[in-house]
């Protein structure tokens, strides 16, 4: 959040330079370096506040309040259930109407919280795996990765919106160009490297703000799977609720790209997220499927073992 | 005397936070503890509107019910205070557990009652009760857990007697009955 508001305050205070630099001597105050860094607080402030809403709003979802049918009443039990095992204010539950199982936590806190899941969520899980999959994302709740990527989610919007708009307000190429002789040699070069700077700045912004929500979302699923499994005791839950939504293969449909590192598995079916290497780790919002189902068995058998059971038992949950 | 000065301020910064630190985990436990009251309030609360919805529909499984009813009266009427409270009021849940969980396999044994709704939602709503309060319990568990191994391991044990942190006891299941397996009797199916 603090580096985005540098980046902007760069972006705005650099400009400002380069303009002073190269000769567009009238404005001395740095209307565009403070212009800009308002925006980037207002955006920020703003994004923080309406992130939530917004992400809700963009799925379609509806709020369960009143639940009718037996699985809706039992997907509320389950999140009231899971909010005592993790100590935090129950969240409140939206339904997203799509057949694809997905589910997503959004808000600012353990006290403003939401979560959402879809009808399909609901129709292929059992009992144990719906608890596994709602631990998951009080996981993310109860880590304040909810308020982090929700507003990642929100400002990554923003990021876009100014740069549309600034690239249209100031058509200033030319005129930068036009003066960088007037002020002497010794600012050239100077002038010349700041100059690219900014404009990589500029051309790369919505790109940092991306890969930012990127990795900070990869690190924290593998944290939330180790949370749900320590507040159900049963990885193998989640293992086999993973393994129903990856074998569902259809895309999200109302799930948008934006929110996508927001979900418990990609909802945009991206080949990327199975596959290992640098690519991957840089560009995919999730870790590979495989590689969390596979940690979460080693939980299971892991516990299994100390209580001398037979792992068909119980993984068929 | 200026190194002298730094560890003096560093030893009483950690103190602070070693400090604060268990007595936050202090408050933790007390409210994980408080959590399950509710939990078994709402329990208490439930029990009479459940069996009176289903008196109906298992008629011929009268004592099973009667049980619960017993149970859940008599853990309703334990007030005891003191340290002796926790054992008695556990003792009381977890008769009235056990009761439950008969009652739940009871219902299993009869799939045709399985098909009239109010069972069905019985048993959700008897799964998620029970449910919250092992939940509940675990939370209590894992709360307290982190407290007294916080206030026994070095150094933090040097700062437990300035912030009056106890050892405080765990949730224990006593009753050997409810340890056992429920037994369930397939052949009926």
């Amino acid at each position: 959040m603090i580096g985005f508001v540098l980046f902007f305050a760069w972006l705005g205070f650099g400009g400002d330079y380069v303009w002073y630099l190269s000769g567009g001597g009238r404005h001395l105050f740095p209307w565009l370096g403070i212009l800009l860094t308002a925006t980037a607080l207002i955006a920020a402030w703003y994004a923080y506040k309406t992130g939530p809403e917004k992400v809700l709003w963009a799925t379609d979802a509806r709020e369960l309040i009143d639940p009718q049918t037996d699985a809706e009443r039992q997907v509320a039990n389950v999140v009231d259930e899971m909010a005592i095992a993790a100590g935090v204010p129950r969240p409140r539950l939206w339904l997203v109407p799509d057949d694809d199982p997905n589910a997503f936590a959004t808000g600012t806190g353990p006290a403003n919280s939401h979560i959402a899941v879809t009808n399909g969520l609901l129709r292929i899980c059992n009992r144990d795996e719906l608890q596994a999959v709602i631990a998951h994302e009080l996981g993310h709740v109860k880590n304040l990765d909810v308020r982090l990527m929700t507003t990642l989610a929100a400002l990554v919007g923003a990021v876009l919106l100014v740069r549309d708009g600034m690239g249209r307000m100031m058509g200033g190429g030319v005129r930068i160009r036009g003066g960088g002789g007037r002020k002497g040699k010794n600012a050239g070069p100077l002038l010349a490297i700041l100059l690219a700077l900014w404009v990589i700045s500029w051309i790369i912004a919505p790109l940092v703000t991306q890969l930012l929500a990127l990795a900070v979302s990869r690190r924290r699923e593998y944290l939330a799977d180790a949370m749900s499994a320590q507040f159900t005791r049963n990885p193998l839950a989640l293992a086999s609720a993973l393994e129903k939504i990856e074998s569902a293969e259809a895309p999200t449909a109302s799930i948008k790209r934006g929110a996508a590192h927001l979900c418990i598995a990609d909802p945009l079916g991206r080949r990327l997220t199975n596959r290992e290497g640098w690519l991957a780790d840089t560009f995919a919002t999730h870790p590979p499927m495989g590689m969390r189902i596979s940690r979460l068995k080693g939980m299971g058998y892991a516990e299994l073992k100390k209580e001398g059971g037979s792992f068909t038992s119980s993984a068929r949950g | 005397m200026w190194v002298l000065l730094v560890l003096v301020v560093i030893v009483g910064l950690w103190v602070v936070a070693a400090y604060n630190g268990l007595i936050s985990l202090k408050n933790q436990t007390v409210n994980a503890f408080k959590q399950i009251d509710v939990q078994l309030k709402r329990r208490h609360d439930l029990i009479p509107n459940l069996v009176n919805a289903v008196k109906g529909a298992m008629d011929f499984e009268r004592s099973t019910l009667e049980a619960v009813i017993q149970a859940r009266n008599q853990a309703v009427k334990v007030n005891a205070s003191g340290p002796e409270a926790m054992k008695q009021v556990s003792q009381a849940e977890n008769a009235l557990s056990g009761a439950l969980s008969r009652l739940l396999v009871t219902v299993e044994r009869y799939p045709q009652l399985k098909a009239t709704g109010n069972i069905g939602q019985l048993q959700e709503e008897l799964t998620s009760t029970e449910n919250r309060i092992a939940f509940a319990r675990q939370l209590y568990n894992d709360t307290a857990t982190q407290y007294n191994t916080k206030q026994q391991q070095f150094p933090t044990t040097l700062v437990a007697g300035l912030a009056h942190a106890e050892r405080t006891d765990l949730w224990e299941i006593e009753d050997q009955a409810e340890r056992a397996v429920p037994q369930v009797d397939l052949s009926r199916r």
